[in-house]
Formats: structure tokens, C-alpha cells, sequence
């Protein structure tokens, strides 16, 4: 039967595995003690019983010596209380019962010269079970068989009921240590579950989180507080680069609008000559062309910093993906291209609408550039959306020559163009922006083969319903 | 039109008050936070262009301290950062358009005349007229010479941004941004395909064009060559 999956997490943690082990390395160390201690402890025991009946022995051998068998008879009819703790048996030749306060000779003794252990019953009544005796026969002359024993009932029990606790002491330890393992396990593995839900809300790239601490001091907080530290540093990197980012951004706009500015100027002055102006017009477009390039780049860095997330509403981006088409739709058409929409309804996301009609803006752009398929002169392009397993998957998919599966990866990274597409206008950032237009909403960009052409899917996260 | 310049870098600001007297407009300079907000309080100004990042005082201060002060003037922010989070921080603290650095000056001039009509207290106007071109905002109905002109939804919004500022340039950002609610620069031009499609209905059949292109700069519409 498959555990559910929280408690088959908590039974390959860490934590758990520590505390099994540790417990069965316990087990065994107590077990052992224990082991030694019980037979140690019967050991012991028995040593006496042994020796107390061996003083017995001889002092009856004494008195059968001195007394003759008479005074034998006496002395063990003296000793045999009934119930008592000293067993005696003392018969004639024929196995006939003289005296002692044993029925009969018991049948494990008998043909033990040693003696040793044996059961009997004791008394009449039902409520008295069978006892353990220890016996031993003491030597006799004339035919007389004398056996002489101890009842060791109590130290049977004492030993069963040793047993009984170390055996129960030891289940409840198991039982309890598996268990508390467990809550330990799922203790660790609860605070280092919010610790990764901390890193990976870090790494979407809201750098003002911070790993919570327990507050106890442990390693645990230790490396919460190192891994805080450490942020605090990257988020006053990140800051410092965003300054620097900033500021570049305000240096060298203002002297590239300067000389936009002086070009623009200088086009309106009439003493130019059409030379002039031309070149004057090529200075703009050049200009204008940096200016494209830099905005790009400094937009994907503060994407790729977490930027751009506090104007986030939530839409249906089968609709946007509706308007963007409807917009490029006649310029497509005009060049003799043809761009068709096919958008599922109710796919709302939550997300920067700019940002994300920039990232089809920039995919449809691609998609008439460099979807032209051999032997025509304009694309021929498709763009939808498809709702697939709680994720919109925006599409753009065209009959052009497509990107070899090598390139692909290649292709979403900065500046990057592949041979082909050297001699057309582009700035290589279009589709680096989408990838990171894609990341920042916790989204993937994928590209894939139209068989022939390209087809790239944007998926992005549907909205939480509600939220 | 009286325009007030808050901007710190001095050619900028020379090169924009020429254009803007060239343009047939005054231009009032102050080259930081303080002077600029002290000139605005003073003056009477039918638009401010103000620099986003200004010594002394932020120009989204200036921006909002004028307007929890009352002063209602059109605010045109200029800034080198064009984040859609900058332009929204920037409309947020009171501004009425956001222009990122750097821009030509046809646009920055199409967008302080289109804020300088709004100043004018826009009476709801329910009809707007451009010659014999009439498109009645209730009913949604466009008329050239009486006859009724079948437009698309998007087109109709194109038409009656160019008619609220007829006579007026209009630039294709300032379309993309109004009609479309885009504030990217698409590489592909996608707004002359429209404009050319919306002139087709209007202008086609008729002698008299009235959707012109001013070159350089945009679209105007009016009755009369620009």
C-alpha cells in the first residue's frame, strides 16, 4: 500500500532516518545490557540455591552417618513443612516414600545423578499450579535414595516477569522513538519546507523576502540567518546595480538626446542641402535604432531583477492575444502575409499587460520577419492561445524556416542571432525579452517544430481563481 | 501656449525652448526642483514639462506638491527611465503624460499641445466636426456629407481620438497608447496600416482629404492641408 505522499516525505527525511538509526543503535546496546543483566541475576541465583543445598546435603549426610537411617527419617520428617521452601524425598529401595513432603520423586531428577530442574505440584488444590524446583540428590548408603530441593517458583517468576518488562519496556521505547522521530522528522522538515518556499519566492525575484527564523537558536537558524545575511547582500548588490542601471539609463539618454536633438535641429534648418539632410535623417535612425537596443536591454535587466511586478492585474490573456493579432492583422495583410487568430476565451492570468503584449508584439514581429516560407515572398502565420493543465499557453507559429532543435536554447539568450537572420533589422534582444517576460510571470518559453517552421508557446501560470 | 521647462541639463533645455519659440510657443526655463515649483506656483502656465530626475527636489515632488496645492496645469513628465512601473509611479503622482528620453521633438510638441486642450475644461462634448465629417459620440454614428460611413469598433476609436484633437499632430505612440492602451514601441509600424485602412472609409470617395500625414511627426486631422 503507497503511503500518502506528506507521510512517506516525512519517513525518507532526514531527521526520521537519524532517529531510526540512533534507535536502533539504542536497541541493541539495551538489549544487550539487559541480556547480561538478566542472566547475570540467575546466575547469581542459582549459585545460591546450589550452595545452600549443597550445605543441606551434607549436614543430612552427617546426621544418616551418625544417627543411622532412623535419625535420617527424623531429620527430614523435622525439615518437610509442608510448602515450605525446602523439598525433600527420601524412599527405601524399592522406591518406597519414607518421609520428605514430595509426592513421588520427580521423573527428571531421577535419572540425573547431578541433579537439576524439575516441575511438581504442589499442595492439592487446584488454585496451587505446577512449581519449578531445583534438586539434588545426596548420597546415601544402604539403598536409600534421598533428593533434596529448593522451590525456585519465585525466581521463575521473578526471571518471566524481568522478561516481560524488558520486552514491553522495549516496544513502548520503539513505539515512542518512531513516533517522535516522526514529529521531529515532520518538525525539521516543516521549517525546511518554509525555507525553501522563502528561497524560491527569493528566486522569482522578490528579494525583500527573508528566510523566517524559528527563534531557538539552532543550526537551523544559523543557516537561515547565513542565508539571510547572504540576501541582504545580493539585495544591496542588486540595488547598487539597479542605481548604476538608473543612472547609466539617465547618463547616456540625455547626451543620445542631445544629439537626436541637434540632429533634429539641424534637419530643420532651410540652408541645408538635400545631402545634409539625408545624412542628418541616417544620424535619427541610428540614434533611434541605439535607443531601441538600450531600452531593451536595460528592460530585460530589470526584469530578470524582479522588477515590473507591482503593476500586475489580472485579465483574460485570450483577449489580449485577440487584440494583438486584430492589431498586426492588417499590417500582415498589407504585405501580403496572412496572420490567423484562433484564441480560447477565459484564460485569466494575473500579470504586467505591458509587458506581456510587448513579449506577442515582439513574437508576431519575429514571426513576419523570419516566417517566410521558400519559394514566398510574406509569412503565413498563426497565433492562438490554448488552456493546457491550468497554464495559458500563448502561441505564435509560422511557416518559415524554423530553428534547428540545437539552436534552440541558443536563440532566447541575449544578442544572440543565428546566420540566416544577419542581414535583417533587429536588435537579437525580441526574443530574449520574452524569455524573460516569461520568467519574471513564473512562466517558460518554449520552441518547437511547425513542420515546416517555428513555433513558439509562451505558458504562463492561470490565475488563481478568486486571488 | 506658455510652457514652463523644469529640466537640469542645459542644452536639452536651450534646444527645447528654441523648438518650442520656433514652434510658436514660450518657454519659461528653471533648471531645478525648488525654482521650477516656486515658478509654477507663480505663473500661469498652460503646460509644465518636467524632468523626472531634478537636483534639489524630485520631479515627482514637484508634480505632487502641485497638485496637493490645487494647481490643475497639464504636467508632462520627461524621464530617462521608461519602465511601464516609472510611467505608471509617474501618471500616479499627478502627471498627465509620461515621455521617456529621449524622444524627438515632435512628439514631446504633439503631446504638450494635445494636454494643452485638455486644460480647457472638456465640456462633454457629444459631437465632434472636422469639415463635412461628423461623428456623433451618442450614437456612435460617423457621417461625411450626410452619409453614413460604416466603421469597424477599433476604427471608430481611432477616428474619434484623431476628431477630439483635429487640428492638432497626433503622433503613432500617442495612438498606440490612447486607442490601443500599448505603451511599447512596436518594431513594425502597425499603426499606418490602420490609419490607411480608416482613410480609405473617410477620405476615399471624397475630393476633399481630411486625414493628413504630417511628415516626420504623425497624423492630423482637419479641414485643410496642415
Amino acid at each position: 500500500m503507497a503511503l500518502p505522499e506528506p507521510l512517506s516525505k516525512v519517513f525518507r527525511s532526514a531527521a526520521f532516518r537519524l532517529a531510526s538509526l540512533g534507535l536502533a543503535a539504542f536497541l541493541v546496546v539495551a538489549a544487550s545490557v539487559a541480556g547480561l543483566l538478566f542472566w547475570q541475576t540467575n546466575a547469581v541465583l542459582s549459585d545460591q540455591v546450589l550452595a545452600t543445598l549443597k550445605a543441606e546435603a551434607a549436614a543430612l549426610e552427617n546426621e544418616a552417618k551418625t544417627n543411622g537411617v532412623p535419625g535420617l527419617i527424623e531429620a527430614v520428617k523435622q525439615r518437610s513443612i509442608p510448602e515450605g521452601p525446602g523439598l525433600y524425598f527420601l524412599a527405601d529401595l524399592r522406591g518406597m516414600k519414607l518421609a520428605g513432603n514430595l509426592n513421588r520423586l520427580p521423573p527428571e531428577i531421577a535419572e540425573l545423578p547431578q541433579g537439576g530442574v524439575f516441575r511438581y505440584e504442589r499442595g492439592a488444590g487446584p488454585s496451587d499450579a505446577e512449581h519449578l524446583g531445583v534438586a539434588i540428590p545426596v548420597p546415601l548408603e544402604a539403598g536409600l535414595r534421598l533428593i533434596i530441593g529448593r522451590d525456585v517458583e519465585e525466581q521463575r517468576l521473578f526471571a518471566s516477569r524481568m522478561k516481560r518488562i524488558f520486552l514491553g519496556g522495549f516496544g513502548v521505547l520503539t513505539l515512542a522513538s518512531l513516533l517522535g522521530g516522526l514529529a521531529i522528522g515532520r518538525a525539521v522538515l516543516k521549517r525546511i519546507e518554509t525555507m525553501s518556499a522563502a528561497s524560491r519566492s527569493i528566486m522569482a525575484g522578490d528579494l525583500s523576502r527573508r528566510i523566517p527564523l524559528a527563534g531557538s537558536g539552532d543550526e537551523l537558524d544559523e543557516l537561515a540567518q547565513s542565508f539571510n545575511a547572504m540576501l541582504e547582500r545580493i539585495e544591496q548588490l542588486m540595488s547598487g546595480m539597479k542605481e548604476v542601471s538608473d543612472n547609466i539609463a539617465h547618463d547616456l539618454k540625455t547626451p543620445l538626446n542631445r544629439l537626436r536633438n541637434r540632429a533634429e535641429a539641424a534637419l530643420r534648418d532651410p540652408r541645408g542641402t538635400e545631402a545634409h539632410r539625408e545624412g542628418l535623417e541616417r544620424t535619427i535612425e541610428q540614434a533611434d535604432e541605439l535607443i531601441t537596443t538600450f531600452n531593451a536591454l536595460l528592460l530585460i535587466a530589470r526584469l530578470e531583477a524582479g522588477a515590473a511586478q507591482e503593476n500586475s492585474t489580472t485579465f483574460d490573456a485570450g483577449e489580449l492575444v485577440r487584440d494583438m493579432g486584430e492589431l498586426y492583422q492588417p499590417v500582415a495583410e498589407e504585405s501580403g502575409a496572412t496572420l490567423s487568430i484562433s484564441a480560447e476565451a477565459n484564460a485569466p492570468i494575473t500579470a504586467n499587460k505591458q509587458l506581456i503584449s510587448q513579449a506577442v508584439a515582439n513574437l508576431i514581429d519575429n514571426a513576419l520577419k523570419y516566417g517566410v516560407a521558400a519559394g514566398k515572398t510574406a509569412a503565413d502565420i498563426s497565433i492562438g492561445l490554448n488552456v493546457v493543465d491550468r497554464t495559458a499557453e500563448i502561441w505564435v507559429a509560422d511557416h518559415g524556416m524554423g530553428i534547428n532543435a540545437a539552436d534552440r536554447e541558443r536563440v532566447l539568450k541575449r544578442f544572440v542571432r543565428l546566420e540566416e537572420s544577419r542581414t535583417l533589422p533587429g536588435t537579437g534582444l525580441g526574443l530574449s525579452l520574452v524569455a524573460a517576460v516569461a520568467r519574471l510571470h513564473k512562466g517558460s518559453v518554449r520552441l518547437e517544430d511547425n513542420e515546416p517552421g517555428l513555433r513558439i508557446v509562451v505558458a504562463l501560470p492561470l490565475a488563481i481563481a478568486g486571488g | 501656449m506658455r510652457v514652463l521647462l523644469i529640466e537640469d541639463d542645459r542644452e536639452t533645455a536651450q534646444f527645447l525652448a528654441k523648438a518650442l519659440k520656433e514652434s510658436g510657443h514660450t518657454a519659461d526655463l528653471a533648471g531645478d526642483g525648488e525654482t521650477g515649483l516656486a515658478m509654477a506656483m507663480e505663473g500661469t502656465y498652460d503646460v509644465l514639462i518636467v524632468d523626472r530626475m531634478l537636483p534639489k527636489m524630485d520631479g515627482l515632488v514637484v508634480v505632487k506638491t502641485l497638485r496637493t496645492e490645487g494647481r490643475r496645469a497639464p504636467v508632462l513628465i520627461l524621464s530617462a527611465l521608461g519602465d511601464v512601473d516609472d510611467r505608471v509611479k509617474g501618471l500616479r503622482a499627478g502627471g498627465d503624460d509620461y515621455l521617456t528620453k529621449p524622444y524627438a521633438f515632435s512628439e514631446l510638441l504633439a503631446r504638450i499641445e494635445a494636454l494643452s486642450r485638455r486644460a480647457v475644461p472638456e465640456e462633454q462634448e457629444t459631437r465632434y466636426s472636422v469639415g463635412d465629417l461628423v461623428l456623433d459620440r451618442l450614437s456612435h454614428r460617423v457621417t461625411r456629407g450626410g452619409e453614413g460611413i460604416l466603421l469597424q469598433p477599433r476604427e471608430y476609436r481611432l477616428l474619434e481620438y484623431l476628431m477630439k484633437h483635429a487640428g492638432q499632430v497626433v503622433t503613432r505612440t500617442m495612438l498606440l497608447e490612447h486607442v490601443w492602451d500599448y505603451h511599447f514601441d512596436p518594431q513594425t509600424n502597425v499603426i499606418d496600416v490602420h490609419i490607411s485602412r480608416l482613410r480609405s472609409k473617410i477620405d476615399k470617395s471624397f475630393d476633399r482629404p481630411l486625414l493628413h500625414t504630417v511628415r516626420g511627426a504623425g497624423y492630423m486631422i482637419r479641414d485643410g492641408a496642415p
